[in-house]
């Protein structure tokens, strides 16, 4: 019976054994999209400034002008021993690329998230519980808006707007150069290091630097949140379980927390998983609104540049971190929802 | 299911005091086209320990009656008349007072019991907040108490109390929301189709469960149905509706073997049986009930109509036999309609029911 603490351990533990296969389907992709497409390391670098034949032997040097299966196996064979290789435009360790810039996408993301879900839950349950009333209006018109405005803008209007009415708070960057050079990088996550260095000035400086870009990265989110939590309370206020409940006399404010709600989470959970995905993706926009130094910043300068290698290692980075999350959301879904254990 | 009897208070057989009484009750909803008038002026009373069987077809206002009765009902619906519970006009009530009587005092038992359980709850939870909203004070130990007394009078084991409703079979479930009802001892009780979506053999074990509780606790319950061998089987009072109105009541058993209203008659030549060779049907399909036929509802589709049938609504009158029944034909095969004159009882035509029904 699936009423018991085994089945869902052995639930998580399914999950998570299934994170490897999911991972070498997603780093295969990654490979052999990435040849596919048109140009390579050598010509983006030395395009037009070398002789062909020149290119060939730095080609050559390389090893990418050997077989693409040759290349893969090898590839694989190196991921398996956890060596991402070095990047091939600047030659720094993917590795250290990860843990000196990972930080800093992590911590925005997540803010971006708390903000969305301590926004979005509450508003989108009000809409729904409310239907159709002016409150629900105003959120579903806000929840639109959020939804439709380009991060870029709403993150240059906000910028232009802050820096008009309150001209010393950050409008750029993670922190002050003052705290990045005073903190010590033990976790290389800087609000962690902050943190962990009881500096008080350094943890207000880098939360300051926080609100602008998780608030612009939140926004999207929780326009997405409001209208899904919106929709799917209006869909389980018309549940034959709540008219059940209603008939035994229970509140309405129970019936909407414990039946109406808790049911619609369980939807929600699910697409907020997925949207996991698309805030990696606005990260990127957000980090070059705000010039962050994050992940995002530095993918978009290694495709420029075809870095196979480091691209493929960001990329595989940023794919588990996607995977990562489908198992939260799986695990939390079997926490909510006693049905979907197994 | 026989070791019921021992918890038995009196199995009395005779009807107790009234628990609920209908006067004039109308339940209509809005819609674009104006008022739909579902429940249209029914009158009844029910007392402590009686089954009362409501059958009519489907669209003919027994399930807007029975959530009407609890006051369930959808936003842009209203409810008029005089419904009294013990006495008390529900009517007059502040909604919150009428909210506080669900669940304590009036009782519902719903047609579909796969999907009326929270799928995210236990069963144990979904007792303990229904025994804690209607006293706040409840001990833990006191709510598995009750919760498990009345799940073994439904015969569900115990070591299931903290199971999740999707661990249960369909007729399982329905004893469960049966039991989930009755733990709060509601005096009246509505069951909307309680076996509809149930297979036969466990149809029989839920009626004779909610037969048994007029016994076990003096319940007075309305039970609302198609299928007439239900009612013969569990009802002691059985009343026939269409559109919106009540067309006869009466003791089951005489509405059963001499019905009065020609509706009633036909419903029961319906019925299907071991022995049925051809099927009977009532030609036509209930009115629209936003603009009824004038006269009597059911005179476009009544094979005994008479002229006065489609001009003036009968009246509700009491025949030999005790049944009531609101029929001119009947009335006057009883001798009980002698004011209206000899020419309004000439059969009326054809012609005259399709215009009438147009009309």
């Amino acid at each position: 019976m699936s009423s018991g603490s085994g089945s869902l351990s052995r639930y998580i533990a399914i999950r998570i054994l299934l994170v490897i296969p999911m991972m070498w389907v997603l780093l295969t992709l990654v490979f052999f999209l990435l040849r596919v497409a048109p140009g390579d390391p050598v010509s983006a670098a030395f395009g037009g400034k070398l002789s062909e034949d020149a290119l060939d032997v730095r080609r050559h040097n390389l090893g990418i002008d050997r077989p693409l299966i040759v290349q893969y196996l090898e590839y694989l064979g190196q991921v398996a021993h956890f060596d991402f290789g070095k990047t091939i435009s600047d030659n720094r360790p993917v590795l250290d690329l990860v843990r000196d810039n990972g930080g800093a996408t992590l911590t925005l993301t997540l803010g971006a998230f708390l903000f969305a879900i301590v926004v979005g839950l509450p508003l989108g349950r009000l809409a729904g519980r409310y239907r159709d009333s002016w409150g629900d209006i105003v959120i579903r018109i806000f929840g639109v808006l959020t939804y439709a405005a380009p991060i870029f803008w709403v993150g240059i209007m906000l910028v232009l707007l802050v820096v008009k009415l309150f001209p010393s708070w950050p409008t750029s960057g993670m922190a002050s150069p003052i705290t990045i050079f005073t903190v010590q990088p033990k976790t290389h996550i800087l609000l962690l290091d902050a943190i962990f260095s009881g500096d008080g000035t350094a943890i207000s400086d880098v939360l300051k630097h926080h609100v602008l870009p998780c608030f612009t990265l939140g926004l999207l989110l929780s326009g997405v949140i409001i209208r899904l939590v919106r929709v799917n309370v209006i869909q389980a206020m018309k549940g034959d379980y709540v008219e059940a409940a209603r008939a035994r006399g229970i509140s309405e404010r129970a019936v909407v927390r414990r039946h109406a709600f808790r049911n619609a989470l369980v939807a929600v959970v699910t697409v907020i998983g997925l949207q996991v995905a698309a805030t990696l993706a606005g990260a990127i926009l957000t980090e070059r609104t705000f010039n962050w130094p994050g992940l995002g910043t530095q993918l978009v300068k290694y495709i420029l540049a075809r870095d196979y290698i480091a691209v493929q290692g960001l990329v595989t980075f940023f794919a588990l971190i996607v995977v990562l999350t489908s198992v939260t959301v799986d695990i939390i879904n079997g926490l909510i929802d006693p049905r979907v254990r197994y | 299911m026989t070791d019921i009897v021992d918890e038995r208070v009196d199995p009395v057989n005779m009807p107790g005091d009234v628990v609920l009484e209908a006067r004039d009750l109308r339940v209509w909803y809005a819609t674009d086209r104006g008022p739909v008038r579902a429940v249209d002026g029914v009158s009844f009373e029910l007392h402590e320990g009686e089954i009362l069987g409501l059958v009519g077809e489907s669209g003919c206002g027994k399930s807007t009656l029975g959530r009407g009765l609890i006051g369930l009902l959808p936003e842009g619906s209203a409810r008029d008349g005089e419904l009294r519970f013990r006495g008390t006009d529900m009517l007059t009530l502040k909604p919150r007072e009428q909210h506080a009587m669900r669940g304590r005092d009036l009782g519902m038992i719903f047609q579909e019991p796969l999907t009326r359980l929270n799928p995210l709850m236990r069963i144990s939870e979904h007792f303990a907040e229904t025994l804690k909203t209607h006293d706040k004070s409840i001990s833990k130990a006191e709510i598995e108490r009750r919760s498990l007394d009345v799940l073994r009078v439904m015969g569900i084991p115990p070591t299931r109390f903290h199971a999740y409703p999707h661990e249960f079979s369909g007729g399982m479930r329905q004893r469960l929301m049966i039991a989930l009802t009755l733990v709060l001892r509601p005096p009246f009780v509505v069951a909307d189709e309680p076996t509809t979506a149930l297979d036969v053999l466990v149809e029989a074990q839920i009626i004779r469960i909610l037969h048994d509780l007029r016994a076990n606790y003096r319940t007075a319950l309305l039970l609302i149905t198609h299928n007439l061998g239900i009612i013969a089987e569990a009802c002691d009072r059985v009343a026939v509706m269409y559109a919106g109105e009540i067309v006869e009541i009466g003791d089951a058993r005489e509405v059963f073997s001499r019905p009065k209203h020609p509706y009633t008659r036909e419903l029961l030549r319906s019925t299907i049986s071991l022995r049925t060779t051809g099927l009977n049907f009532i030609e036509g399909a209930p009115p629209d009930l936003v603009e009824p036929p004038p006269g009597c509802h059911f005179h476009p589709r009544c094979p005994d109509a008479m002229k006065v049938c489609a001009t003036r609504h009968p009246v509700e009158r009491e025949h030999a036999g005790g049944s009531r029944a609101q029929c001119w034909a009947a009335d006057f095969k009883d001798g009980l309609a002698a004011d209206v004159p000899e020419s309004e009882r000439a059969p009326l035509n054809r012609e005259e029911i399709s215009v009438a029904d147009e009309a």
